[in-house]
């Protein structure tokens, strides 16, 4: 954004809350005004309404004004804009205005907000936003259980820190049209958007979605988009914003922040009866995605194990902290990490391998289709082949050999060893994606997707997909994404979804591109279009059982330019798979933990993942790769945490403990496919499933090390703090 | 994390620095710029003049100083690690230089800045302390040296006036031991231990323990009185006033002091 040669653009500069929860009594912006070409406007100046929550069932009234009017209710919160002609003079001015607040006390914790004592929105008489499942308890719900044991811990608050900060910038067109360029996972619900909040027509916004450095679920269209394209409109000047780091850290919003509690119930031999979960979501300042997350946990509340009862309650409530919203998994690491950690919890109950327990409670191989007892209907899966192959892989049988002979020295530094068996849903709420493939002059193809992608290399696979159907060769294609003049619509990329829509349209209009073709070429040829088929390895259309007969992609799009058909060469298709699909895996992490510092090393961790046909194996394994830093990076090290006041504590990175590749060991990824029947690809999401698998992997290695010291949970992140505190508390 | 606006020279030589610095009160050094500029792009600091000294590539060595190690204070923490003298006379300033952040940090940041920045997350100022160094500081009137004792005198704060540049640190020649726990890999200190042996005494020195770098001079009284390396380290509360932040509450940072001392003693 800042490269685009925008002639005489404005840069924009917000001004944010100091404090968590007040009043604001004044903003005086005569010194900043003061500086050269400085222009502050407040909410004053805004002709717009509020922004969110954008879900029916979440409480109206607390959407985000796009500019405080009276009250600020996290430390970020926007208060003013400084337009200026740089951003250097930007932060001086910014620096300059004052605000005269009148500090209301914080509410930080969400157990303090469920009390509903201080509110942060007095109209809506509550703290609490959402609720989801069912808050009647069935009395009988363990009935029959020998052993029944609970557990609470937090799905600790994530900052997605993306490499590239947000940024976008904005420019009416002499013939009256916006153009927008974000930095989104969204181009195409961001117009939608942009129009429903300026009240525009969406036609006359163009969106344009540039080389995004990752978003990991937060990119999505937020207030501070919508302020910059309304100023471009309102000041008829380009103007651009770039967020800095530390601005990022509390504006870009957060992920997780969910208190979790869990009670499972089953026989002494291992067979799960009940299981009952229980969230409290923490939504941050302004009810949006984050409300709706535990929906997600309470669906895969089940994870792979047929478990007969299951109960769910959730609350969302808000707090004077960063607004939460998706976060790479998105309410479905909840899920896992609730019943990974549960499954442990029951197996050391009984004194039970965990490895066998999870055996005796998966979902058969051969009982899919499947719908659990939490309502998710499973596509396909093969559990325990995904949890054999991932402990023959590790060398379980060894490790345990190791553990005991660490265990019996009464070693320094023990061994844990973790397992996660989870399963996911990708493309959740089973979307429609647009895909066209159009035969260019010199015989290659573009495919323009509705699917976007931030750093998940859909123009490779993309190109593939055609490429393969085209018996084109790959660099020979072309993926166009992210620009809504050019991509006629879209719903573009976050659940995992791209490759099994988008790429599946993009398939299936690279299919009927080829039909097209037949058409043109039996004509050209004087054969029926029937007749005419397509030699794969060599890109060419011919009469069948006649090879001489037959003409290349090259020489036919020369021929239809010439007789001027080439726009014939060119189809549409929109694909919208019957339901979700579920990727599943198994996990093992082994750890070294040293129990006088609390240190936890990883040493190891084998990852099956199963997300059906994978198109491209190295691009798929990058996003594995990825995904399992993450899921490990909420395992041990990351955590966004405040101070009673709301302010907070990590909001740079020499706070926030971000780790680096400095920090973690190769992953052993091991493969697995098993295709869905939900597309013609046969794909399923693999985004988000290295995420969802590490963590309660990690996290049950490191109870599993402490356990004989009478260990039985350790906060998240599992660091050497947490580690020391339950080393305590078990001592105590 | 744009910083306020300032004015910038370079000086050519130390005595060039000195001049600069007297010309504007809010002037400051700028060696590696690696703790200076991320405070001023936060805009904790916000001096109107910034002299670099970056380049003087005559404060760049390690050398015999009688029986003592004299080391240039733009002398980088890469150099440090690599150097051949001191692996041979005191290993522990490469070993300790090789745990501070990543190899970028490594390549910019100087032992001067790193203690002349008095940070008590320092693990070069620990380091220093421990050994008790002399520091060489070059100012209006001339140069004076500065006993490590005297040195660190608060959080961000040392003994150096404004005008004086710190040219060189001189260590004794000795072994000793830093354990130092972190985070992650790449990061400052949570809690930093060294042990050293100065003048027939053990010293212990510690990293964000307190408002400096600090000695824990009862630690080391219990060893000169014969107490086990355990019984020694029980007494770390004693030396230490160790914060809460972000990274550790004080009372974990604490228990970690008593384990890597104790350890760090064990190695001696
Ligand atoms: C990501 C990151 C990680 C880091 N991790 C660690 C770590 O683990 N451990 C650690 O100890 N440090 C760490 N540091 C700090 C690093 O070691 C710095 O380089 C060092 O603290 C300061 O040295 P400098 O040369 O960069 O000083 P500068 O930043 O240039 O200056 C720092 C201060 O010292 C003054 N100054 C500099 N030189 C002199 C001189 N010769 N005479 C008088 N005053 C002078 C300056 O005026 C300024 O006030 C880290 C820094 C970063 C950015």
């Amino acid at each position: 954004m800042e490269n685009l040669s925008l002639e005489g653009a404005l840069t924009v500069t917000f001004v944010r809350s100091l404090l968590a929860h007040a009043n604001i009594v004044d903003v005086d912006a005569t010194a900043a005004e003061a500086l050269p070409n400085v222009q502050v406007m407040t909410a004053a100046d805004l002709d717009l309404g509020v922004f969110g929550p954008g879900f029916p069932d979440v409480n109206p009234s607390m959407g985000r004004p796009l500019l405080v009017v009276d009250r600020v209710r996290f430390v970020g919160d926007i208060i003013a804009i400084v337009i200026s002609d740089d951003s250097a003079t930007g932060a001086d001015a910014a620096e300059l205005v004052y605000v005269d607040y009148d500090q209301l006390p914080a509410v930080v914790s969400p157990h303090e907000s469920a009390k509903d004592e201080a509110l942060l929105f007095p109209e809506a008489g509550t703290n609490v936003a959402t609720r989801a499942g069912s808050p009647e308890h069935d009395e009988n719900l363990f009935d029959g259980c020998d052993v029944v044991v609970s557990g609470t811990f937090v799905s600790q608050r994530m900052a997605p820190c993306p490499l590239e900060a947000r940024s976008a910038a904005a420019e009416l067109g002499p013939d009256g049209r916006i153009t927008a360029w974000l930095s989104t996972q969204t181009p195409h619900q961001d117009r939608t958007a942009l129009a429903e909040t300026l009240g525009l027509d969406p036609a006359q916004i163009r969106v344009v979605g540039l080389d995004v450095g990752g978003g990991f679920g937060a990119k999505t269209l937020n207030v501070e988009e919508v302020l910059v394209v309304w100023l471009a409109r309102r000041l008829g000047r380009p103007v651009r914003w770039t967020e800095t780091r530390s601005e990022s850290m509390t504006a870009l919003p957060h992920g997780r922040a969910a208190s979790l509690e869990y009670t499972i119930g089953g026989t002494r031999d291992g067979k799960v009866l009940a299981y009952r979960l229980e969230v409290l979501q923490d939504c941050g300042a302004y009810a949006s995605v984050g409300a709706v997350l535990p929906g997600l946990t309470g669906l895969m509340a089940s994870g792979v194990y047929a478990i007969p009862r299951i109960e769910f309650e959730s609350r969302s409530v808000v707090t004077n902290t960063t607004p939460v919203s998706a976060f790479r998994g998105a309410g479905r690491p909840e899920a896992s990490q609730a019943i990974e950690r549960a499954i442990d919890t029951f197996a050391a109950e009984l004194g039970m391998d965990p490895a066998e327990v999870r055996r005796r409670n998966f979902i058969p191989t051969n009982a899919f289709p499947y719908t659990t007892a939490s309502h998710a209907a499973y596509d396909s899966g093969d559990y325990e082949g995904a949890l054999e192959l991932a402990l023959r892989s590790v060398g379980y049988d060894a490790l345990r050999d190791e553990q005991r002979q660490r265990r019996e020295r009464a070693a320094t530094t023990q061994l844990g060893i973790g397992i996660s068996c989870y399963v996911e849903i990708t493309n959740g709420i089973a979307e429609i994606e647009f895909g066209e493939v159009e035969i260019t002059r010199d015989g290659g193809a573009i495919v323009r997707t509705g699917s976007f992608s931030h750093g998940q290399g859909h123009e490779t696979t993309f190109a593939m997909i055609a490429a393969e159907r085209l018996g084109l060769p790959v660099e020979k294609v072309t993926v166009h994404k992210g620009d809504t003049d050019e991509v006629a619509r879209g719903t573009g990329t976050y659940g995992s979804k791209s490759t099994q829509i988008g790429g599946a349209a993009a398939r299936l209009a690279a299919d009927d591109v080829l039909e097209v073709a037949k058409q043109l070429v039996g004509d050209y040829l004087e054969a029926s279009p029937a007749d005419i088929v397509l030699d794969p390895a060599l890109g060419r259309l011919h009469v069948a059982g006649a090879h001489s007969l037959g003409i290349s992609w090259a020489d036919l799009a020369l021929r239809a330019s010439a007789d001027g058909r080439l726009a014939e060469l060119r189809a549409e298709h929109e694909f919208q798979a019957a339901a979700p699909t579920f990727p599943f895996g198994a996990h093992v992490a082994v750890v070294e933990v040293d129990t006088e510092t609390g240190r936890v090393e990883l040493r190891r961790l084998v990852a099956v993942d199963d997300a059906g046909t994978l198109i491209n194996p190295l691009i798929a394994q990058g996003q594995v790769h990825g995904g399992i830093a993450a899921g490990v990076a909420q395992a041990l090290y990351e955590d966004f945490v405040y101070d009673d006041d709301g302010n907070p504590l990590t909001g740079t990175f020499v706070g926030y403990a971000f780790p680096s590749s400095a920090d973690l060991p190769s992953w052993e990824a091991v493969e697995m496919e098993t295709p869905t029947p939900l597309n013609v690809l046969g794909a399923k999401g693999i985004g988000e499933s290295g995420t969802i698998g590490a963590t309660p992997a990690v996290h049950n290695a490191v109870v599993d090390a402490l356990a004989p010291l009478g260990v039985r949970n350790v906060d998240l992140p599992a660091n050497g703090e947490n580690v020391w505190r339950a080393l305590r508390k078990a001592k105590a | 994390m744009i910083p306020a606006v300032f004015e910038y020279e370079r000086a050519g030589f130390v005595d060039e620095a000195v001049e600069l610095l007297g010309r504007d009160e809010e002037a400051k050094l700028l060696a590696g710029g690696h703790s200076l500029i991320p405070a001023m792009r936060l805009r904790f600091s916000r001096p109107s003049l910034l002299v670099d000294i970056g380049r003087l590539d005559d404060l760049r060595y390690v050398r015999e100083h009688g029986d003592r190690i004299a080391i240039g204070a733009l002398t980088r923490h890469a150099d440090l690690v690599g150097d051949a003298m001191l692996r041979e006379h005191c290993a522990l300033i490469g070993e300790a230089a090789a745990l501070i952040g990543d190899p970028q940090v490594r390549h910019r940041g100087t032992i001067g800045g790193s203690v002349a920045h008095g940070d008590p997350a320092s693990d070069l100022g620990t380091i220093l302390l421990t050994l008790d160094a002399e520091f060489v500081a070059r100012g209006p009137g001339g140069e004076r040296a500065i006993g490590a004792g005297a040195f660190f005198t608060g959080p961000f704060e040392t003994a150096l006036e404004h005008q004086e540049v710190l040219t060189e640190i001189r260590v004794p020649k000795t072994a000793g031991t830093y354990l130092k726990h972190v985070r992650r890999a790449h990061d400052w200190a949570t809690v930093g231990a060294a042990a050293a042996r100065v003048d027939g005494r053990v010293h212990v020195g510690l990293t964000s323990m307190g408002p400096t770098s600090l000695r824990a001079r009862t630690v080391e009284d219990a060893l000169a009185d014969g107490a086990t390396p355990a019984d020694a380290a029980a007494h770390v509360a004693e030396d230490a006033m160790p914060p809460t932040d972000a990274s550790a509450s004080s009372e974990y940072r604490l228990h970690l002091a008593q384990v890597l001392v104790r350890r760090a003693l064990e190695r001696m």
